[in-house]
């Protein structure tokens, strides 16, 4: 626990957080009312499709949003409102207490530079260490990260590791300052399953050890369900669940996240297995309908759920969800067992 | 029994790599190591790998964009390597290819009607006067009957590629790939940039595609769901060879190669809470993928990272071997272990076996 925190305020609380992004056809709600708290040691994970605004959401609480972006609602760390801090703030904060872990690592590396020096920059930057003492703590991030014959590679380049070893390098730059909180967005998508596994594996290890908070974004339901301990389902720009991993991906409260599940192929389907399909597509941002986003593409619709947005409602202590006809949807697998 | 529609025989491709010694051979890079398969009209051949695997050649040469090193592939019989250029060119209305990213692989500045009408403007510069779509009108036309067949209207042809979602561009890719009425598509990767309920979309359109119209797809795929769903049968590739081969069920139920099974142990799972624990700390990490070894290694290409290894497996290279028992039908694996792993014999018990 850092001084000066508030002794009963959560790391990160997030609440109705909203951005709106500049368009050509004018102002469009990308984020519409995000709310949750994330403590120490927890991990937390966004899941939806593109454009369901789980991105957008961790570049929020990054402070790195496009130009042009508002931002309101609020945002605290440690109980301190991060909406409308001054540039510089986020610039003390980022790579210091919040770090993240992006989606390509040949891209959020610099190619022109060792790794060994990207590693030491935030640790110049925010610890004051001198190139002495970055040098060698940038090898001890390396050999954390298992990053093989970690000593012979601090000054190799980027081009000359493969992706998992990249992916392994961006993960010792995120942790060099001991951050509270770690973003990692997609973190294993662009990497091959037995890397992915060895990354996530990782990841997991490092965030027990060090206690940090993990925000991990997915559109991999299975990538989810194995490291995040609550999931929270997005839909054009909401929380549409949350809750527990566990009691999200056995009752599938909502439609749009029953949906999603159905879609998925999965080993041992019959060849020529028809996927179930959710009818229609996701609504373009600047004219979401008036009541519930889902509303268009579900099969349980009514009036009023075309008349305003549904409230979270309670599906079970600490699972929610926003739908109004949570007792329409069949209890989950009813539909699978009468489909076979 | 009819000739098969597509065959590769002992399909090699190698690349030359950089000096590293201003005297002496340039480096080679063995991408494909002798590949056979045939594939059979209105079936599917899945090949699964990762990244290196040799996946995208394999592509490549079957698509005739780069001859083989070594090999062959015949198309209804043919040799492509053995047909002048313009002959190649007619002949590739016969097989057409679906990419991965629906964004890079469709040219901006081009319409739609454009774009899907390509391949037919291309066959009528090869053929001889007189092909049925000679004139842009009968191509335009031709592409707006193939939109309707993947679920576009017909009147997109005067759009451009930005104005559609992911998904549509993908079935514009498609539609591009089936104006020339081609018997075969390789589709290297068709729908992993593609959202879940998207993807399932495009899927399904697929083999509705392959049920009416007869196509033969090779099907190239990292995700073993994806792959399992849509094929007759399986390729599993590792470093430029197959190393595994059969129907989906004989080789995500009862798979006789540990490559295998280490893939289908590291695809994440939803019986979630299995592994979220922080796993124990490796005492030997898996290495990563190496490039091929140069030739004359000997030894199992999976040995380094094989739980079931022992010592004959560092000596000498298995051959890709049909294996009896398991699930009916032919089965092949390239493991001196296959009948051990058919059986049931834990990773462990090799431990003990091996030096």
């Amino acid at each position: 626990m850092r001084p000066g925190a508030a002794a009963a305020a959560p790391l990160l609380a997030l609440n109705d957080l909203r951005v709106t992004l500049p368009t050509p056809r004018g102002p469009a709600q990308a984020l519409r009312g995000v709310s949750f708290t994330l403590d120490r040691g927890q991990t937390l994970g966004l899941i939806g499709e593109s454009g369901c605004g789980k991105s957008l959401t961790a570049l929020a609480l990054m402070g790195l949003l496009p130009e042009g972006a508002q931002l309101a609602g609020s945002l605290r760390l440690d109980g301190r409102e991060l909406v409308g801090q001054p540039e510089p703030a986020w610039c003390a904060l980022r790579g210091n207490r919040l770090a993240m872990v992006f989606q390509e690592p040949m891209t959020a590396l610099n190619p022109l530079h060792p790794i060994g020096r990207q590693i030491a920059e935030p640790l110049r930057l925010h610890r004051g260490l001198d190139a002495r003492a970055a040098r060698a703590e940038a090898l001890r991030l390396l050999e954390r990260v298992q990053l093989p014959q970690a000593a012979a590679r601090l000054d190799a380049y980027p081009h000359q590791l493969s992706g998992g070893q990249r992916q392994r390098v961006v993960i010792a730059i995120a942790l060099a300052c001991g951050p509270d909180l770690l973003v990692a967005d997609e973190p294993t998508t662009a990497l091959d399953v037995t890397i992915q596994r060895e990354v996530l594996d990782l990841i997991g290890q490092l965030v027990a050890e060090d206690g940090m908070a993990l925000l991990l974004i997915s559109h991999d339901l299975g990538v989810m369900a194995e490291t995040v301990q609550r999931t929270l389902v997005m839909y054009a720009g909401s929380v549409v669940e949350d809750g527990p991993t566990d009691a999200v991906f056995r009752r599938l409260a909502h439609p749009y996240s029953r949906g999603l599940f159905a879609a998925r192929p999965r080993l041992g389907l019959p060849r020529g297995h028809r996927l179930a399909t959710i009818p229609g597509r996701v609504p373009a941002l600047a004219d979401l309908p008036a009541g519930c986003a889902f509303a268009p593409r579900c099969a349980l619709a009514e009036d009023a759920c075309r008349a305003a947005p549904p409230p979270p409602a309670a599906v079970a202590p600490g699972h929610t969800a926003a739908c109004r006809r949570l007792d329409a949807l069949p209890p989950p697998g009813a539909a699978e067992a009468a489909a076979a | 029994m009819t000739a098969p529609l597509l065959q590769a025989q002992g399909l090699a491709r190698r690349y030359a790599l950089p000096r590293t010694r201003l005297l002496g051979p340039a480096p080679q890079l063995h991408a494909l190591r002798g590949v056979d398969f045939s594939l059979a009209r209105g079936r599917s051949l899945g090949v699964v790998g990762e990244s290196g695997s040799g996946k995208s050649t394999l592509a490549r040469l079957v698509m005739a964009l780069e001859p083989p090193s070594a090999g062959r592939v015949l198309f209804d019989g043919q040799d492509l390597q053995a047909l002048d250029a313009a002959a190649l060119r007619r002949a590739r209305a016969g097989f057409q290819m679906v990419f991965q990213d629906p964004f890079g692989s469709l040219d901006p500045r081009q319409t739609v009607g454009r774009i899907v009408a390509e391949p037919l403007a291309a066959q009528a510069a090869a053929a001889p006067a007189g092909s049925a779509f000679a004139s842009p009108r009968a191509r335009l036309d031709r592409a707006a009957e193939v939109l309707d067949a993947v679920g576009l209207r017909p009147g997109d042809t005067a759009r451009y590629p930005h104005e559609f979602s992911g998904g549509q561009r993908q079935r514009i890719a498609i539609a591009r790939a089936l104006v020339t009425a081609p018997r075969l598509i390789v589709a290297d990767e068709p729908v992993s940039a593609l959202d879940v309920s998207v993807q399932a979309q495009v899927l399904n359109l697929m083999q509705d595609l392959q049920d009416r119209l007869g196509l033969s797809y090779l099907f190239i795929s990292h995700d073993l769901a994806v792959v399992d769903l849509v094929s007759d049968e399986v390729l599993v590739l590792y470093q430029g060879r197959v190393v595994e081969q059969g129907s989906p069920e004989q080789l995500f139920r009862a798979s006789a190669h540990p490559y295998t099974r280490a893939l289908l142990a590291a695809a994440p799972r939803l019986d979630a809470g299995a592994r979220r624990a922080p796993p124990p700390p490796q005492q030997q990490p898996a290495p990563p993928a190496a490039a091929p070894p140069a030739d004359g290694a000997g030894g199992c290409d999976f040995a380094p990272r094989c739980p079931w290894r022992r010592a004959a497996c560092l000596a000498e290279a298995p051959a890709l071997r049909t294996l009896a028992g398991g699930l009916a039908g032919p089965h092949a694996a390239a493991c001196h272990r296959a009948e051990d792993l058919l059986s049931g014999v834990p990773a462990q018990a090799a431990e003990s076996t091996s030096v």
